[in-house]
């Protein structure tokens, strides 16, 4: 039997991963704000050159945001709560903490180089998996890294039955790796041609309508697996230690992540209602898409109900606002997609701002939100001290919630209205608007997002600057808190 | 009731890939051939306007820009024809985009002109006032990797069949050979310009990347359609 001292876990790949969230979340960040100014401000594109068109930025944008912030937002998190629920320190391998530590760097100067070659424009232009061959291998490997860690970890794991938190992880790791794979399976030219031209150049193993489809069964899964899965993964964990409360429901739990596997993945082709791809794949898209309501507010609603009893802590502990908050709008976001792919509504929104409306309001009230009340959980047990300012948290949590609310409203108007615009036709029906007066119309609405960016990027360096003063100069703890996080 | 798959982290890995795995299986093999068939007529896009496409996607047209024709009424009396699946056949990779912040592109090359391109490209809001699209003057003095290109045709022709002639083969040497047609097609495009470093540089047997990018937007649309020539 292994004695009932508490276990010293290990948080130094942890406490990098945690770096590099911060900076990514904030170069992220910056770059989309940049970008969402140049829509309304078209002399914006010439800052940089070359390299500062809204065009060249955008793939930095979601490639830094979604690599680069995301990804290490989960990798921070698992190296915290995968000892934690496995009842395992990182120091009792020498070989996983090697490991670890490989991940992180093979994965840090990767990630740099990467954002370098985007800005260059050398992309395979498949969204969110616009990185050129020699990148897609070195990702596999960092992921093979990552999945040696883990299962490594399971193998001497002391704690026998997983956590529900370790499920999501597992199934982001095995989602991710099968999707990418296939994705980026392309040929590079450079060898096949007798070593003609660039060495990074290759191209796509599909062609037309067959690459369409497997680039959104991807391009819609790694959002599942990359802003939902091991989102919920940190939920189910950080929830119920702030709050000192059990997860409400394991039935709902289960039903939740079998659910979501199973259903997902299905939903890919309502991104291609309308296209060349056969008729009968776009309605299963549409179908599965708002079947994916159950397993999705499933998981939410098991959230807010473990806070039953105990609502008080949401006016008392701004870290409880946070995750309440991101389950909140989990829940809209994920009642919102699948009204989206419903072909009628679709018709109008697609291509409109409706669609990256709809993905922020996802991503900056769920994913961001869940990942900074993570993190803000983790620095005192990591660090040691309390957290620097409740204030500050407060003053952040309002200012970003204003932001997202901005972004998605004026989205939400510009998208209907340029979808209405577009197919408009006079009494003789002929078309109404030449398609210039939809983009000119839509100015104040870029105008409002622009400064919900600002707003947002605001909140985000004063968690970065909470986070900074939390880790070199906050007051000291002598024990471990046990749930709610100390702050000053 | 799943407890024992819990505790047991291989079997549970093996479940969630097997559910997970299933979706793609059913939805995207059994159409795979058919999908992949080329419209009656369609040629495959010459050295060139590879060359632009590169462009296309360095440039990163496809954040504003769809290449997707939907079959509504708004969408034909703007764009043309609704888009079919056969005429994708030769896209690696497919350029549909999702975001028309600009106008789609699918048919561009009906209804533009090269001057117009040269003009659009140089500033925008000189052909669309109020337009927000950033003017692209560095197409003008960049030079296209030609060389790229044309090892792309080479590797489509080898690997996946496209139909291009005999003179497409691997080796730096068949470039050399081919670069000559690369070049006549870019003085034609560049016969209609006005930019003298276009000029300029062509004649002194360099495509800047404008011209390619060109080619290629002249080419979306009836163009490559062998029927219409």
């Amino acid at each position: 039997m292994q004695s009932n001292a508490a276990l010293e876990y290990d948080y130094s790949v942890a406490k990098l991963f945690t770096y590099t969230t911060i900076l990514f979340g904030f170069l992220g960040m910056l770059i989309g704000t940049l970008i969402a100014a140049q829509l309304a401000f078209p002399e914006l594109n010439y800052l940089l050159g070359e390299y500062g068109t809204f065009s060249r930025l955008r793939p930095l944008h979601t490639n830094i945001v979604i690599y680069g912030f995301t990804l290490s937002g989960v990798w921070a998190t698992f190296y915290y709560s995968g000892q934690r629920v496995l009842k395992v320190s990182m120091a009792e391998s020498k070989f996983i903490m090697a490991v670890g530590k490989i991940h992180f760097w093979l994965y840090f100067v990767a990630a740099l180089a990467a954002v370098v070659s985007l800005l260059l424009g050398f992309t395979q232009s498949k969204e969110y998996a616009q990185m050129e061959w020699p990148f897609d291998i070195v990702v596999v490997l960092i992921w093979v890294l990552w999945g040696i860690a883990m299962f490594g970890l399971i193998g001497i794991r002391r704690e026998k039955a997983l956590y529900i938190s370790m499920w999501y992880y597992i199934a982001c790791f095995l989602g991710i790796a099968m999707l990418y794979l296939f994705n980026n399976m392309s040929v590079p030219t450079y060898f096949v041609s007798g070593n003609v031209g660039n060495i990074l150049h290759s191209v796509s193993m599909y062609s037309g309508t067959n690459d369409a489809l497997v680039q959104w069964w991807f391009g819609h899964n790694a959002v599942a697996f990359g802003f939902t899965v091991p989102i919920v993964a940190m939920i189910y964990y950080f929830l119920p230690k702030e709050s000192g409360q059990a997860v409400y429901s394991y039935k709902l739990s289960l039903l939740s992540f079998w659910g979501l596997m199973f259903v997902y993945l299905w939903a890919g082709s309502h991104h291609l209602l309308w296209s060349t791809v056969p008729d009968w794949m776009q309605t299963m898209g549409s179908v599965f898409s708002v079947v994916l309501i159950l397993p999705s507010w499933g998981s939410a609603i098991n959230m807010l109900l473990t806070m039953k009893g105990e609502w008080n802590q949401l006016t008392e502990n701004p870290l409880i606002k946070f995750m309440v908050l991101a389950s909140t709008f989990y829940m809209l976001s994920t009642l919102e997609g699948p009204i989206q792919a419903i072909k009628s509504v679709n018709a109008i929104a697609h291509f409109t701002d409706w669609i990256p409306g709809h993905v922020h309001d996802g991503v900056l009230g769920w994913v961001v939100f869940m990942i900074m009340a993570a993190l803000f959980h983790m620095a005192p047990r990591m660090f040691k001290r309390e957290i620097y300012s409740k204030k500050l948290m407060e003053a952040q949590f309002w200012l970003q919630t204003t932001a997202v609310v901005l972004y998605f409203t004026s989205m939400w108007i510009a998208g209907i209205t340029q979808g209405m615009m577009w197919r408009a036709v006079d009494e003789y029906g002929n078309l109404m608007y030449s398609f210039i007066d939809t983009v000119t119309v839509l100015h104040p609405y870029y105008a409002i997002r622009a400064l919900a960016g600002v707003l947002y990027l605001t909140g985000f360096l004063m968690f970065a600057y909470n986070m900074f003063k939390t880790m070199t100069s906050s007051r000291e703890l002598s024990e471990e808190p046990q749930f709610r996080s100390p702050m000053a | 009731m799943f407890h024992w798959l819990e505790k047991n982290p291989f079997l549970f890995s093996v479940g969630v890939f097997l559910v997970i795995a299933f979706a793609g299986i059913i939805e995207i093999l059994p159409n795979f051939a058919e999908a992949s068939r080329p419209v009656q007529g369609l040629r495959p896009y010459t050295v060139l306007e590879l060359a632009g496409k590169e462009i296309y996607k360095k440039d990163n047209c496809i954040a504003c820009h769809s290449q997707l024709i939907r079959p509504f009424k708004a969408e034909t009396d703007r764009y043309g024809q609704y888009s079919l699946s056969g005429e994708y056949a030769y896209d690696r990779p497919f350029l549909w985009g999702s975001k028309r912040t600009g106008p789609d592109l699918h048919r561009v090359g009906n209804y533009r002109t090269t001057d117009w391109h040269e003009n659009h490209m140089w500033e925008p809001t000189s052909v669309v006032p109020g337009s927000i699209m950033p003017a692209y003057k560095h197409q003008f003095t960049n030079i296209a990797d030609i060389e790229t290109a044309y090892a792309e045709a080479v590797t489509v022709k080898n690997v996946f069949n496209v139909p291009y002639g005999d003179d497409i083969k691997p080796g730096k040497a068949a470039f050399e050979a081919y670069k000559p047609k690369i070049l006549a097609e870019a003085k034609k495009i560049a016969a209609d310009m006005k930019n003298k470093d276009v000029k300029d540089a062509v004649a002194a047997g360099k495509v800047p990347e404008v011209v390619a990018l060109i080619a290629y937007l002249n080419s979306l649309g009836s163009d490559r359609y062998e029927a219409k020539k």
